[in-house]
């Protein structure tokens, strides 16, 4: 076992862990940050997505070693009201499980392009799947926020 | 207002989903749980010889289960009793459940299954469907004299039409919590049908159970009846343990083990006219059940009633059988065996459309159902048939006339249970006043993202005129809400809507603080299940789609440019959400058509990963526009289902045009469009 230290959500933490441990899993069970979801495991999915320093990765896909000394948002400590009220307000999420990852690919889309079009909101959404909704609104959802 | 029927009020629990705060099954806190896992087949047909722990495995620290442990009978309730909790001396599919296995360190749980080594005495095994030998169901449709009508008809059409295995692929994986304590059996976990749970343990268990929902990540059918048999699994571990159990399925267990859409071989042949009227047909459908019978009988006579779809033909003769193989079981996914056949018909009337040189629109336009006319259980359509006016909308969103190329389906979907089964379920629904003037919802209706929290408490705060806010939804809790049947087949806006809107009534009455509706049948409605004869259904939904695509010669790859969906589902009780519906089955649809085919190899699924598995992304997609006719109609039919039975046989006939070939196996491909034949 080792110390990790990681920030998430602005608040610094020391989690004991395994180097090989998914960081999915430190969120998930240690910090009890369950807003995060397993999808797959395989970094298909998109539902475990979350800020790593700043970029959106699949906590799936790293281990706790690398994630010391890391700045991590999740979907609780993401403030973007708008977006999440975007979401709400055009029907956006449905069964809700691709929902948090869904939210934090849209706003790091809106980070580095205030404006998108369909077709970079689509590419950009592309690593997150969905079954619910088709992504129509999904997509109105974005569009709105952007607004 | 935006509490009221036919606004779109936002979804009553998306607040805590776009915050992360909603709890699913693996999010809720454990305390001292044993993780469970289940040891399965790797071979499609054996006997069990012998089965070996390895020998450094400290066996007293794990909760072993085999069949031998259970305390009732091994089987799972459903429609046969076909299928054992656990196989005991024989496997009938690969992935078949063996032993189950638990303990508090989850690592330690998978090594253990790992190491269990399972020695089989092979048996032939049957993977193709049309040598089994052993029928689930068969199901025969009669009206008319067809051997008459093809005697003396002008031309005769044949099609053989395919479909594959299709995944749910509901995001969250099957997941149940059990916890066995003072002699009682509670079960937590995602899924669709809290009563189906609770009648299959109580047959197995010689204790009680509850059974209660937790927020659910998608269904699609998928979480219609697999959960029962996990719900047993996890109950029998903390049963023999004594300690709560959580079984959380990887996605690679879940898509190799779990059930999926029926494959299914469906043949036409027809008596058409010069003009392409339709005077006699013959339809010969065969599933794919898989090693258990599951829910194979009622997928088969909602398939072989959908089998003549939205067309009027005097003479039918409709043949359907559901088959055993050593698949694992197929079951329930959206659409329930309509999307197969309506795959075959809608091709099929282009095929004919194409061999006439009459085009698609005209052949459709010829043979719709009319109001009046008999389909092919001899059930009489009393209510409007708007198939033309659906049609014209979609022609004129789509500008059909001014495009090349575009493809055309019809589809109709029968609203809730098959013949007499909503007389069976006798579905009840209850309100209660509380102390503080706010109106509890109990029904066993589950919501796992189609929206039923959100329209059942528009109905109630319709019928009372109150704030949505003061309608409170109570959490499906077999020990608390009535049995108001399965959330499946389309039914619950109209069946358990209906119920609902009755206890309301009910509730104005002075003093009256509780209220329950049972369901009664509608007068006039029967049908009888020996001849297959009489009323399916209490009414149909209806749509056509249009789908427009683009070609790439070079690679194969299908481009969606656009895709009109139009609809007649009733009464519309929240547009925003309606239009979710149709746009997630569209979305589904599309897959089945272009990408989506589980790949068995020797009764093994060899795809059974995101990564080789595809559905469509917001990349794939075109802008699915949706459009809803006589939305303002009195009663609201089902709309769930609809939406998965025309886009693939409307793409599959775009496709087929445009390169002038006939695609009739799905799912067609890049590498099908690169090999295919063009020289129709």
């Amino acid at each position: 076992m080792r110390q990790i230290p990681v920030t998430v959500n602005g608040t610094e933490h020391l989690i004991e862990a395994w180097p090989m441990e998914r960081l999915l899993d430190l969120l998930r069970r240690n910090l009890g940050l369950t807003g995060t979801k397993e999808g797959c495991g395989e970094g298909e999915c998109g539902a475990c997505a979350i800020l790593f320093n700043g970029q959106l990765v699949n906590s799936c896909l790293i281990p706790a070693a690398q994630s010391a000394g890391s700045t991590i948002v999740t979907i609780e400590g993401l403030e973007d009201s708008r977006l999440k009220q975007a979401f709400i307000d055009t029907g956006g999420s449905q069964c809700g499980f691709c929902t948090p990852g869904m939210i934090l690919a849209s706003h790091v889309l809106l980070e580095s392009n205030e404006n998108p079009s369909e077709l970079e909101i689509r590419e950009a959404l592309a690593g997150n799947l969905c079954r619910c909704t088709g992504f129509t609104k999904i997509i109105e959802a974005v569009r709105k926020a952007r607004l | 207002m935006q509490d009221r029927i036919g606004t779109s009020a936002p979804r009553r629990e998306a607040a805590s989903k776009v915050s992360g705060r909603s709890i699913y099954t693996d999010d809720a806190p454990s305390y001292e749980t044993l993780y469970g896992v289940t040891v399965r087949s790797t071979v499609p047909h054996a006997r069990i010889r012998k089965i070996h722990f390895a020998p450094d495995l400290p066996l007293d620290e794990f909760t072993i289960v085999s069949a031998d442990d259970l305390p009732g009978p091994n089987v799972v309730a459903s429609i046969c009793e076909d299928q054992p909790c656990l196989a005991s001396s024989k496997v009938n599919h690969v992935e078949e459940a063996i032993l189950l296995i638990a303990h508090p360190d989850r690592y330690l749980a998978e090594r253990a299954r790992q190491s269990v080594c399972i020695e089989y005495d092979p048996l032939p095994a049957v993977f193709n469907p049309a040598l089994s030998t052993h029928a689930f169901k068969t199901c025969n449709i009669s009206k008319g004299l067809p051997t008459q009508a093809f005697a003396n008809a002008p031309h005769i059409i044949e099609g053989t039409y395919t479909t594959g295995a299709q995944e749910q692929l509901y995001i969250e994986p099957q997941s149940i919590d059990a916890a066995f304590l003072n002699n009682t059996l509670t079960i937590w976990g995602s899924m669709q049908c809290p009563y189906f749970i609770q009648k299959a343990l109580d047959r197995v268990f010689p204790f009680p159970s509850r059974v209660i929902q937790m927020e659910t990540g998608g269904g699609f059918g998928g979480k219609e009846d697999y959960p029962s048999i996990l719900a047993i699994h996890a109950g029998l571990l903390s049963w023999k343990s004594g300690k709560p159990v959580k079984m959380i399925y990887s996605r690679g267990e879940d898509m190799a083990a779990t059930t999926k859409r029926h494959p299914a071989i469906v043949k036409h042949r027809t008596a058409v006219d010069a003009q392409g009227r339709l005077l006699a047909m013959e339809v010969d459908i065969l599933l794919d059940g898989g090693a258990y019978a599951t829910l194979s009988p009622v997928v088969l006579s909602r398939a072989a009633i959908h089998a003549t779809g939205c067309y009027f033909c005097p003479d039918i003769q409709i043949e359907a059988r559901a088959v055993a193989t050593n698949h694992p079981p197929h079951g329930a996914f959206r659409g329930f065996g309509v999307p197969q056949v309506n795959f075959a018909l809608e091709r099929h009337m282009d095929v004919i459309a194409a061999s006439l040189r009459i085009d698609p629109v005209t052949i459709r336009r010829r043979n719709f159902l009319q109001q009046g006319q008999r389909t092919a259980t001899g059930q009489v359509l009393h209510e409007s048939v708007p198939l033309q006016e659906l049609l014209d909308r979609a022609l004129l969103e789509s500008s059909y006339e001014s495009k090349s190329g575009l493809g055309i389906a019809a589809s109709l979907h029968g609203a809730g249970f098959t013949g007499s089964g909503e007389r069976y379920l006798q579905s009840v629904a209850c309100l209660e006043r509380t102390a503080e003037g706010k109106i509890r919802v109990l029904v066993s209706s589950t919501e796992f993202g189609q929206g039923t929290n959100t329209i059942l408490s528009q109905i109630v705060a319709d019928e009372l005129q109150l704030p949505l806010d003061d309608i409170e939804i109570v959490q499906p809790d077999t020990s608390i809400v009535p049995d108001s049947g399965p959330t499946v087949a389309s039914r619950t806006a109209m069946i358990v809507g209906n119920l609902l809107a009755d206890a309301a009534r009910q509730l104005k009455s002075p003093g009256v603080n509780k209220a329950s509706a049972k369901y009664v049948p509608p007068h006039g409605i029967a049908f009888d299940e020996a001849t297959f004869t009489g009323d399916a259904y209490a009414t149909f939904s209806w749509a056509v789609n249009i789908a427009e695509l683009d070609i790439d010669q070079s690679t194969g790859q299908t481009k969606l440019k656009d895709f009109v969906a139009v609809q007649d589902a009733g009464k519309i009780i929240n547009p925003t959400l309606a239009a979710g519906q149709i746009e997630g089955g569209v979305a589904q649809g599309i897959g089945f058509a272009l990408m989506e085919e589980v790949t068995y190899e020797e009764g093994r699924v060899w795809n059974q990963r995101m990564a080789n598995y595809t559905i469509p992304t917001a990349a794939d997609l075109p802008p699915i526009r949706v459009f809803f006719l006589n939305s303002d109609a009195s009663q609201a039919k089902g709309l769930g289902e609809l939406p998965m039975n025309a886009p693939a046989p409307a793409i599959a006939n775009a496709l087929s045009r445009q390169l002038g070939t006939n695609f009739n196996h799905l799912p067609i491909t890049p590498e099908k469009i690169l090999k295919c034949d063009r020289s129709r």
